[in-house]
């Protein structure tokens, strides 16, 4: 029996301990003048990978990828792809390729010269040049185009061409800045999953600097999420998002609620939190690293919080009683804030299943918050 | 109040859209309106802007040319002024037209002409090259310099412009000459024993050509290599390209409108230029503008000096125009 339709794999070399990066990075810095815009950066890259580098503008992103294709030179420290250091090594015999994010084609090529560039610059053949340009226009749906200059192309058609220019020379890695930024959003949801079928089709290494979560989130295998240079957490989609380590992490993937308390009590199953922001104690899952008495704060995401008008029967844990400050509706979800008595804002979001409901939460409403232990997240 | 804001697609809100749609309408008749009048006015206003130059190139250029046109077709003769004129009564009946080709001839014929000629093409395109790289060089070192102090380079570019040119040039030959600074100072080291003849060669007028032109080279290459994309340079040494070969394939071919403005500044004039030549040149180096002045004032023979004049102006536009004509094909290409 062969499988019908083939089937994205969803390997995750990391968590193999005989597994050897591809890419590895030890504590890389960039200084310029006093500041610091690459902070010790230690990360380890596996084969195949779509590896995303996360953060706001100017946390050093861009810095970062330029120092891997070669144009700033680290302060300190080195990398190494497939064992090779590559510190030394100029930008033009790196085996690493970036698609820039102002995509830099060259505007007096045409489009299929413009493929053909570093296919030539490797010195291969004449009919080699052409064929290895051919594929490459298939792929990103080019061919039609390749005679064109490049203002002659809108900014999605400009955004393949720098793609294509890339990949054309099968890189080891394939370094993108942004490049999805200057599309508009019907566009780069598209490209996204474009984006995606090629690196899975070419199994080329790719890392994506972004400053957008909901992309990040969508594209990578990993992220590694930055901020004023340092790495501030490394995982999964899910990792980032269902176990945000830092303060900085839960704040900067989507929305979460923080309540700041002391563990008071624990238990064989799990901990009791004491919150001065909070009517009643938190119950959160055990963990072997959680002391009584020690500060702690318990994160929780809107969407995991249950709200009802309905008075709950047990309100002993992980039930607070608020009014309805504020409520937006988005389509797809209805986002509340939560005013509790202590003055804290609880943000909840709920799925509108019923297109219309007569008990509708509306302003002013009393409404109660309920949740599962399970789905808090501790940071300290 | 509370109800209406609750559900977002209630009856008020669509009143409202359909009260906002006449409003809509009527601003864009007005913008129509308004649109209409301006374009009216920008036309008016063009017509002044573009008409303002070409009334300045029928005043200062085109009306002199027909008349230096005019006086290349005449005699020279002993009169004031001292040539014959074109349209003359004879015996007060009959009106004759004299159109004398004989100072064409003789620039055919005279191999002194032609030789002038090409040796103002020469010396004109060695030292347009000189100054292309000499120029190509230095614009390349200010756009990449520091911001601070790029705008003090460029003004030590400009700066020599605040002297006068002869001034200038005597200066050039002060530094020079067999007894100048350069030659004292070399016999002072004991370099040479011999004073090295610099004036009046061919070495010291291609100097004082490139010193002189040398700015009208910088100042267009340095506006298309200030404006040049620095990521394209980055991609092309990602693609695998060596600097030579991204300054070949990228740099240069970015940079030809600068390059073709700049040849053009230095070229048009070298050709017709005549103080320099006269001043620092030898005695073979005979040009075209040196030529056209001696016939002027020191012949008087202004219908052959006219002529001269034609044909070099014929020289200069010629290539102009193909450039032209070039361009304005490559742009219709891009449109
Ligand atoms: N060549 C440079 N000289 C000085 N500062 C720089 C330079 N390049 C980047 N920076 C600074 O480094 C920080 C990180 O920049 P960058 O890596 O481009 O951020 P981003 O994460 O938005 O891509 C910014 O604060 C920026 O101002
Ligand atoms: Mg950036």
């Amino acid at each position: 029996m062969e499988p019908l339709e083939e089937k994205y794999i969803d390997p995750q070399p990391w968590l193999d301990k005989n597994e050897k990066p591809f890419l590895e990075i030890r504590s890389v810095t960039k200084k310029f003048g006093d500041f610091t815009a690459v902070d010790k950066v230690n990360l380890e890259i596996y084969k195949g990978e779509l590896f995303c580098l996360l953060g706001g503008s100017g946390c050093g992103k861009s810095t970062l990828l330029r120092i891997l294709a070669g144009f700033e030179t680290a302060t300190e420290g080195s990398f190494f792809i497939d064992g090779v250091d590559m510190t030394q090594i100029p930008p033009y015999e790196r085996p690493v390729n970036m698609m820039f994010q102002s995509y830099a084609i060259f505007p007096h090529m045409s489009v299929e010269k413009n493929i053909a560039y570093g296919l030539k610059r490797d010195g291969l053949s004449k009919p080699e040049v052409k064929t290895r340009v051919e594929e490459g226009l298939k792929l990103v749906q080019l061919s039609q185009f390749a005679k064109r200059k490049p203002h002659q192309l809108s900014g999605g058609q400009q955004q393949r061409v720098a793609l294509a220019r890339a990949l054309v020379k099968h890189p080891k890695v394939l370094l993108l800045d942004e490049p999805l930024a200057a599309l508009d959003k019907k566009l780069r949801e598209k490209t996204q999953f474009e984006l995606m079928d090629i690196q899975y089709k070419l199994g080329i290494t790719f890392i994506v600097v972004t400053h957008d979560q909901e992309e990040a989130m969508t594209l990578s295998t990993r992220i590694a999420v930055m901020n004023q240079g340092k790495i501030k957490q490394i995982g999964t989609p899910t990792d980032i998002y269902e176990y945000p380590q830092s303060r900085f992490t839960a704040n900067f993937i989507g929305s979460i609620n923080i309540f700041e308390g002391i563990v008071k009590e624990s238990l064989s199953e799990s901990h009791v939190v004491q919150s001065e922001e909070t009517q009643c104690d938190l119950l959160i899952d055990r963990d072997s690293s959680i002391h009584t008495g020690e500060k702690i704060g318990v994160a929780i995401r809107p969407e995991k919080i249950h709200l009802s008008r309905e008075e709950p029967d047990k309100q002993d844990f992980n039930t607070l009683r608020g009014k309805v400050l504020d409520f937006g509706y988005i389509g797809n979800l209805s986002v509340y804030n939560v005013k509790l008595p202590s003055g804290k804002m609880v943000k909840v979001s709920s799925p509108n299943q019923n297109r219309y409901s007569k008990h509708r939460v509306t302003w002013d409403d009393i409404v109660y918050l309920t949740w599962e232990p399970a789905n808090t997240v501790v940071i300290l | 109040m509370k109800e209406n804001r609750l559900i977002p697609n209630d009856h008020s809100q669509a009143e409202g859209d359909k009260a906002a749609l006449p409003t809509e309408k009527s601003a864009k008749h007005f913008s129509t309106l308004r649109n209409l009048l301006n374009s009216f006015e920008n036309r008016t206003w063009r017509g002044v802007v573009i008409g303002i130059p070409y009334l300045w190139m029928l005043m200062f250029f085109f009306l002199p040319f027909v008349f230096v046109f005019k006086i290349s077709l005449a005699e020279s003769i002993i009169a004031r002024p001292p040539f014959t004129s074109l349209i003359a009564w004879v015996d007060g009946t009959r009106l004759s037209i004299n159109l004398i080709f004989d100072n064409y001839l003789l620039l055919l014929e005279d191999d002194f002409f032609t030789i002038a000629y090409l040796n103002s093409l020469k010396i004109a395109f060695v030292a347009t090259l000189c100054c292309l790289i000499i120029g190509y060089i230095m614009a390349y070192g200010i756009a990449r310099s520091k911001a601070s102090i790029r705008n003090v380079l460029l003004l030590l570019v400009i700066l020599p412009f605040w002297t006068s040119f002869l001034l200038r040039v005597y200066a050039w030959m002060g530094l020079l000459s067999n007894h100048g600074i350069i030659n004292n100072l070399l016999l002072a080291i004991g370099f040479i024993d011999q004073p090295i003849q610099m004036m009046y060669t061919d070495f010291a007028m291609y100097v004082v050509f490139v010193y002189t032109f040398l700015p009208f080279m910088i100042l267009p290459l340095y506006s298309t290599l200030e404006k040049m994309d620095m990521s394209l340079h980055e991609a092309s040494a990602d693609l695998g390209a060596k600097p030579v070969t991204t300054f070949l394939t990228v740099t240069v071919p970015l940079s030809m409108p600068g390059i073709i403005a700049g040849c053009m500044l230095v070229f048009i004039p070298a050709v017709g230029e005549f103080v320099i030549p006269s001043l620092v040149g030898g005695p073979d180096s005979m040009m075209i503008g040196r030529m056209l002045f001696d016939e002027f004032f020191a012949n008087r023979d202004w219908p052959l000096a006219s002529a001269v004049a034609v044909v070099l102006l014929i020289f200069l536009v010629v290539p102009f125009m193909l450039y032209k004509f070039y361009s304005a094909r490559q742009e219709g290409r891009y449109v």
